[in-house]
C-alpha cells in the first residue's frame, strides 16, 4: 500500500509516528468542518453587512455558502485528504496516514478500495434510511385530502429532502459499495487507479448528506429536488444548502467516474479481454461515462443559481434578461443521464447474478453490452421530454418523442438477455435471485409506463402528476433498490465474511415485493385521475386510493426494517461465517479467500476464460494465479 | 437508542410546526376578527419579518394566523395596518372582491378600489373568492411601529370589510403583495411561512 | 421436451393471455380511460392512451409469460448442483427482437406526431392540449377565444384581451368554441392544468405558452397547479366552468362591469409581463 508513491527505490515511510486519536481521521474532520464553517460564516457576515439588502435581515446567503466552503476544506483537511496535495505543492513527498486495523479503519481516509466499499455501504445506508423516513412522513400527510398534518412549508421541505436525499445518495448505491469493492477484484487488479481520489470521492458523500439534512435548521427549501428558479432564487438559506450539497455530490460523481474508467481501461489483468469482462463491470463502465459527462452541467447550473441568489446576476430571471428555461435545460441535461446512472448499475447487477443462479452462460452477452452502450449514448439525447409542456419550441417535441421512444429499444435488450438466460436453465431460488427476478417485473412496469410518458399527447395529462411519480419509483426503487438488495445478499459474504440469514431474507423479499407493488401500482391510476405531484391536498374521491397507498407504504417501510434487523443481526450477533464461494460462482471475486487479502491477489494473475462458462465441461478455469511474490516498489 | 431518539426528534420537530388556532368571538350572528399587520415582528425567532397578529377572545394580541370562525355567518374583519406600501405585482388585486357590498372602509371612508402602488398587503382567501387590498402607511408618517404588539397611537390605517362563510371547511389565506423585504422577488421568508403572512381559516 | 416445444408452448400461452388481456383493456378499461371526453383534446389523449394500452398490454403479458414459464419449468432439480446447457446466443432471435421492438417504437412515435400536428379545432383531435410555447405547430382556422392565464403565487387569474382586457378571478368558457390559452407567469414557474379539458401548459415568467382546446360539454372542470411553486402549491386549485354560449356572454359582460375599477389600473394587454417590484422586495 505504501508503495503507491513515486517510483522511488524505497517505499515512503508509512505513518508519522502519531497514532490513536491524534492522527487524521473523521473526528478531526468534523472538528475541521465546524471550525471552517464558523470562519466562513464570520467572513461572510463581515462582507454581507456592507450590502444594503442583507444589512437588516436575519440571514445571509454569502455567509452560509462561505461557511460551507471553508467547512468542506476544514473537513477534508481534518481527514488528511489534503495532506498529499499540500505536500506536493511544497515539493515534499507526502506522508500517508497510518492505516488502522479493526473498526477504526472505517473512520479514516483509507486508500484500500475494499475498506472504501464498506464505508460507502454504511454511509449511503444511513442517508437512504433518512430519506425513507421522509417518505413515511409524506405518506402520513397524504392520508387526508384537505387537512394538513404538517405546516405547508415544512411539508415542502420534507418532499424536497426525500427526493434530494434519495437521488444524491442512491446515485452511488451500487457503484459505491459494489463498484469500488468488486471492480478491481473482477478485473484482476490490486487496486483502483487512483486510491486517494477514491477516498476523497467517498468522504464528500457523508458531508453532503449532512449539509442536506441540516437544511431543516435553516428553514428548509421549497423547490423539491429539481430546484427550479425563480422559486429557488426566492427561497430561504436552506436553498443554499441544497445547492452546495448537490454540487458536492456532482463533484464526487465526476471523480468516481474518472477513477472507474481509468481502472477498467488500464488495470485489467492479462487475459481479461473486453469480451471476458463481467457484465457488471460493463455496467460500471457505462455508468461512469454518464457520471463523467452529466454532472458538470449540474455544477455549472448550481453555481449560476448561487450567483443569482447572492450577487444579483440574472441567469435565470426573465425580468432582468435571463430565463428560467436555462436552468430547466441545464438541469435536465444532467438529470436525464442521472436517471440512467440509476438504471444501468441495476442492469449490471441483475445480469451478473442471473447466470450464477441459473447455472447457464449469460445469453447474448454482446447484445447486453450493446444495450448498455445504446442507453448511454441515447440518454444524452432525450432530456427535453421533461420539458414537453414547458413551452419549448413545438417543432422539437416530435424529435424528442422519437428519441425517448427509441431508448426503450436498448433497454429491451436487457429483458431479452435476462429471459433467455433463464430459458432451459437450472434455477436456484436464493434471496439474491429473488430480488434479481423481481427487478425484471418492476422494471417492466416502470418501462412500459415510460412509453406513456414519452408520447407527447399522453404526457400532457401525465406530466407533473403522480403517474410520473409511480413511473420513476418503479424504475428507481423497483429497479435499482431491488438490484441493490440482490447485490447485498449476494456479495455480503465476500465483503464481511458473514452470511445474511436466509429466512429473514425471504421474509424481507416477499414483504418488500408485495408492499412495493401495492404502494406504487395504484399511483398510476391516481395520477391519471388528476392528482399533481408534490401537493398536500387532493380531490376527495381519491382518498381511498391514497389511504391504501399510505398504509402499504408504512408496511413497505416495515419491510426495510426487517432488512435492517437481518443486517445487524447477521453482522453483529450471529456472525455465521461464510465460505469463500457460497454460490459456487465463476467470477474472479469468488475465487479469492474471505476476507480478501490486502493486495487482493497474492501473485500475478492471468485470465483464462470468461466468468459465465457454466455448463461447458471444456471451459478452462477462470484464472491462473502465479506464485506469490514479495511486493516491491513500483508495484 | 440514539437512532430512535433522532427519529423521534425529527418527526416531532416537523409535526409541531403550526401556530395555535385562535377562535374568534361572535355576537348576534357577526363574528369580529381584529388583526394587525406589522412591518417587523420585533421578537424572536424572526424580529424583522412582516407579520399578522390577531386578537383572541380575551382581547390580547396573539401571534397566530390560524383563526376559527363559525359556518354560515358573517365575519367582520378589522385590519390595523402598520406597514408601509410595497406595491401590488398584479394590479388586478387592487379591487376588493368577495366582500359584502363590494366596498371596504378605509379610515372610515368607503373605497371601491386601491391604487396598486399604495398596497402594503392583501388579505385573500382564494377558496371563498375574498380578496381585500390593505393600504400602506406613508413612508414619512411619524410614530411608526417597529415592535409588536403595535398600539393605536402609532401610525396605521384601519380597513374594515365583511364576508360570509358557508359550510364548514378549512380555507387557506395569504397575502399577494411581495412584502418580504430582503428576499428576491419579495416572496420569500415570511411570505411563505404559515404563522406570518399566510394562514388558515377554520370554518366550523 | 426440447427447446422448440417449450417455445411453442409458452408462445401459445402468451397469445391466449394477450387476447384475453386486450379484450379486458378494450372493453372494460377503455370506456373509463382518463382524461375523458370533456373536450376534443381530452378525447384525443384518451384515444392515444387506449391505443398505447392495447399495444403495451401484449408486450407486458409476453414478458411476464415467458419469465414465469421459465421460473416454473426450469428449476434446479434436487441433488448435486447441475449446470444448464451452454447456450450463448442466437443470432436470428436477437436480430428479430431488435427489428420488432424498433418498429413498434417508430410506429408509436409516428402516431404521436400525427396527433401533435393535427389542427387544433378539428373535431377529430387537437395539438394535444399541451403547452407549445409561443409558436405552436399548427393554429386553428377560425376565431378562437383568447384567454390569457396569468399564474402568480398562488392563484390563477384570467385575462380576456378580446373583451377589453378585463381580468377575472375565475375561469368560464363557452362550449363549442376553440380556446387559445396564453399561459404566462409573473413570478415563478407554475403549470396550468385543466384536467377535464386535457390542457397543461407551464407558466414561465417572461414566456408565452400557448395551448388549444375546444370544450364539448357544459359543466365543471378541475384546475390545478402542476409545477411546484412555493408554499401553497398544493392548495393552488380552483374549479372552472364551461357555460352555454349565451350563459358565457352574460358572464363576461357581468365581469366587465364588476371588474371595471381594477381594469383601469391594469397594464395594457401583453403576451408577457415584467412587473415591478422584481428585485429584493419591500
Amino acid at each position: 500500500m505504501s508503495a503507491m508513491e513515486t517510483p522511488a527505490t524505497a517505499p515512503a515511510p508509512a505513518g508519522t509516528g502519531r497514532s490513536g486519536l491524534l492522527t487524521f481521521n473523521l473526528l478531526w474532520g468534523l472538528a475541521g468542518l465546524v471550525v471552517g464553517y464558523a470562519v466562513g460564516l464570520w467572513i461572510g457576515h463581515r462582507m454581507g453587512s456592507r450590502f444594503d439588502w442583507t444589512a437588516d435581515i436575519d440571514y445571509n446567503d454569502i455567509a452560509v455558502l462561505l461557511g460551507y466552503s471553508l467547512g468542506t476544506l476544514g473537513y477534508l483537511g481534518g481527514l488528511g485528504i489534503l495532506n498529499h496535495p499540500i505536500a506536493r505543492l511544497f515539493g515534499r513527498s507526502a506522508r500517508d496516514v497510518a492505516p488502522r486495523t479493526g473498526w477504526g479503519r472505517y473512520a479514516q481516509a483509507s486508500t484500500d478500495h475494499k475498506v472504501i466499499g464498506n464505508q460507502y455501504l454504511i454511509g449511503i445506508g444511513v442517508f437512504f434510511f433518512i430519506g425513507g423516513l421522509n417518505a413515511m412522513l409524506i405518506r402520513t400527510e397524504l392520508l387526508h385530502p384537505t387537512t394538513p398534518t404538517f405546516s405547508p412549508g415544512q411539508y415542502l421541505t420534507i418532499v424536497g429532502l426525500h427526493g434530494s436525499m434519495m437521488i444524491m445518495m442512491v446515485s452511488s448505491i451500487i457503484l459505491g459499495p459494489f463498484g469500488h469493492y468488486f471492480v478491481p477484484l473482477m478485473i484482476g487488479s490490486k487496486r483502483m487507479a487512483f486510491p486517494r481520489l477514491e477516498a476523497l470521492s467517498f468522504w464528500i458523500l457523508p458531508l453532503s448528506g449532512l449539509i442536506l439534512t441540516t437544511t431543516i435548521a435553516y428553514g428548509g427549501f421549497p423547490t423539491g429536488w429539481t430546484g427550479y428558479p425563480t422559486l429557488a432564487s426566492q427561497a430561504d438559506i436552506g436553498m443554499d444548502g441544497y445547492l452546495f450539497s448537490f454540487a458536492l455530490v456532482g463533484l464526487g460523481m465526476i471523480l468516481n467516474a474518472l477513477n472507474m474508467l481509468v481502472t477498467v481501461f488500464n488495470h485489467r489483468a492479462p487475459g481479461m479481454t473486453w469480451a471476458r469482462l463481467p457484465i457488471f463491470v460493463w455496467s460500471m463502465l457505462t455508468t461512469s461515462v454518464l457520471m463523467l459527462l452529466g454532472p458538470p452541467m449540474l455544477l455549472a447550473a448550481a453555481f449560476m443559481e448561487v450567483l443569482d441568489r447572492t450577487s444579483g446576476t440574472a441567469f435565470f430571471s426573465s425580468s432582468t434578461g435571463g430565463s428560467p428555461f436555462l436552468w430547466e435545460n441545464l438541469f435536465w441535461f444532467f438529470g436525464h443521464p442521472e436517471v440512467y446512472i440509476l438504471a444501468l448499475p441495476g442492469f449490471g447487477i441483475v445480469l451478473e447474478i442471473l447466470p450464477v443462479f441459473a447455472r447457464k452462460p449469460l445469453w447474448g452477452y454482446r447484445l447486453a453490452v450493446s444495450g448498455m452502450l445504446g442507453v448511454t449514448l441515447l440518454s444524452f439525447m432525450v432530456w427535453q421530454h421533461h420539458l414537453f409542456v414547458s413551452g419549448i419550441n413545438s417543432s422539437l417535441r416530435p424529435f424528442y418523442m422519437l428519441t425517448t421512444e427509441l431508448i426503450s429499444v436498448p433497454t429491451g435488450f436487457i429483458f431479452l438477455v435476462g429471459i433467455a438466460t433463464l430459458w432451459r436453465a437450472r434455477i436456484r431460488y436464493t434471496v439474491p435471485m429473488l430480488f434479481a427476478l423481481a427487478f425484471f417485473v418492476n422494471f417492466l412496469i416502470g418501462g412500459l409506463s415510460g412509453v406513456y410518458l414519452s408520447d407527447v399527447p399522453s404526457d400532457v395529462t401525465l406530466h407533473g402528476s403522480f403517474f410520473v411519480m409511480a413511473h420513476f419509483h418503479y424504475t428507481i426503487m423497483g429497479g435499482l433498490v431491488f438490484a441493490f438488495f440482490a447485490g447485498i445478499y449476494y456479495w455480503l459474504p465476500k465483503m464481511a465474511g458473514v452470511e445474511l440469514n436466509e429466512t429473514l431474507g425471504k421474509i424481507h423479499f416477499w414483504t418488500a415485493f408485495i408492499f412495493f407493488n401495492s404502494t406504487f401500482l395504484p399511483l398510476f391510476a391516481v395520477g391519471m385521475m388528476g392528482m399533481p405531484r408534490r401537493t398536500a391536498t387532493y380531490a376527495p374521491h381519491l382518498q381511498f386510493l391514497n389511504d391504501w397507498v399510505s398504509i402499504s407504504a408504512f408496511l413497505l417501510g416495515g419491510s426495510m426494517l426487517v432488512f435492517l434487523g437481518n443486517f445487524v443481526w447477521s453482522l453483529v450477533v450471529s456472525r455465521v461465517p461464510a465460505p469463500a464461494n457460497p454460490w459456487m460462482a465463476r467470477s474472479l471475486e469468488w475465487q479469492l479467500p474471505t476476507p480478501v487479502p490486502v493486495g487482493n491477489f497474492d501473485g500475478p494473475v492471468r485470465i483464462l476464460a470468461g466468468p459465465y462458462e457454466y455448463g461447458d465441461p471444456a471451459a478452462p478455469p477462470v484464472m491462473e494465479l502465479g506464485p506469490a511474490v514479495v511486493p516491491s516498489a513500483g508495484d | 437508542m440514539v437512532v430512535t431518539a433522532l427519529v423521534v426528534w425529527y418527526v416531532v420537530g416537523y409535526a409541531i410546526s403550526l401556530p395555535p388556532t385562535v377562535p374568534q368571538a361572535s355576537a348576534a350572528g357577526i363574528t369580529n376578527i381584529t388583526v394587525q399587520t406589522v412591518a417587523s415582528y420585533g421578537h424572536q425567532p424572526h424580529p424583522d419579518w412582516v407579520s399578522y397578529l390577531v386578537k383572541n377572545e380575551q382581547g390580547q394580541w396573539v401571534h397566530s394566523t390560524i383563526w376559527k370562525v363559525p359556518a354560515n355567518s358573517i365575519v367582520r374583519v378589522t385590519v390595523l395596518q402598520y406597514d408601509g406600501d410595497s406595491g401590488l405585482r398584479n394590479p388586478f388585486l387592487g379591487q376588493p372582491r368577495g366582500i359584502i357590498g363590494g366596498t371596504m372602509t378605509v379610515n372610515g371612508k368607503p373605497h371601491h378600489v386601491l391604487d396598486p402602488d399604495d398596497a402594503s398587503h392583501t388579505f385573500t382567501i382564494p377558496d371563498l373568492g375574498v380578496s381585500v387590498p390593505l393600504e400602506g402607511v406613508a413612508d414619512d408618517a411619524p410614530n411608526q411601529c417597529a415592535v409588536t404588539p403595535c398600539t393605536l397611537a402609532q401610525a396605521h390605517n384601519t380597513i374594515v370589510f365583511q364576508f360570509r362563510t358557508g359550510k364548514p371547511g378549512l380555507h387557506r389565506w395569504q397575502c399577494f403583495v411581495p412584502c418580504a423585504a430582503g428576499w428576491l422577488y419579495g416572496f420569500g421568508g415570511p411570505m411563505q411561512t404559515v404563522g406570518w403572512m399566510d394562514g388558515f381559516l377554520k370554518v366550523v | 421436451m426440447d427447446d422448440r416445444a417449450h417455445l411453442i408452448r409458452a408462445g401459445a400461452i402468451w397469445i391466449a393471455l394477450a387476447i384475453v388481456a386486450d379484450l379486458i383493456v378494450g372493453f372494460l378499461v377503455a370506456p373509463h380511460m382518463p382524461p375523458g371526453n370533456f373536450s376534443n383534446t381530452a378525447s384525443d389523449q384518451t384515444h392515444i392512451n387506449n391505443v398505447l394500452a392495447l399495444i403495451m398490454t401484449p408486450i407486458g403479458v409476453g414478458v411476464i409469460t415467458f419469465l414465469v414459464y421459465a421460473l416454473v419449468r426450469f428449476r434446479q432439480p434436487p441433488g448435486p448442483l447441475q449446470d444448464g446447457p451452454p447456450v450463448r446466443g442466437h443470432r436470428r432471435l436477437q436480430a428479430g427482437w431488435v427489428g420488432v421492438t424498433a418498429s413498434i417504437v417508430i410506429v408509436l412515435a409516428i402516431l404521436g406526431t400525427i396527433e401533435l400536428v393535427k389542427a387544433p379545432d378539428s373535431s377529430a383531435g387537437a395539438g394535444a392540449g399541451g403547452g407549445q410555447g409561443p409558436s405552436p405547430i399548427s393554429r386553428p382556422s377560425g376565431n378562437p377565444l383568447v384567454v390569457q392565464v396569468i399564474a402568480q403565487q398562488w392563484q390563477f387569474t384570467y385575462r380576456f384581451p378580446q373583451y377589453g382586457g378585463v381580468e377575472t378571478f375565475a375561469l368560464a368558457l363557452p362550449v363549442g368554441r376553440t380556446v387559445e390559452f396564453n399561459v404566462t407567469s409573473i413570478d415563478v414557474i407554475h403549470s396550468f392544468w385543466a384536467y377535464q379539458l386535457g390542457v397543461k401548459a407551464d407558466a414561465v415568467p417572461g414566456a408565452d405558452n400557448i395551448a388549444y382546446t375546444t370544450p364539448r360539454k357544459v359543466g365543471l372542470f378541475q384546475i390545478r397547479c402542476a409545477e411546484l411553486c412555493g408554499l401553497w402549491h398544493g392548495w393552488m386549485a380552483a374549479k372552472g366552468h364551461v357555460l352555454s354560449r349565451a350563459g358565457w356572454a352574460h358572464w363576461i359582460a357581468h365581469e366587465r362591469i364588476a371588474n371595471a375599477p381594477s381594469t383601469h389600473y391594469l397594464p395594457p394587454y401583453a403576451k408577457v409581463y415584467y412587473p415591478a417590484p422584481l428585485e429584493r422586495g419591500g
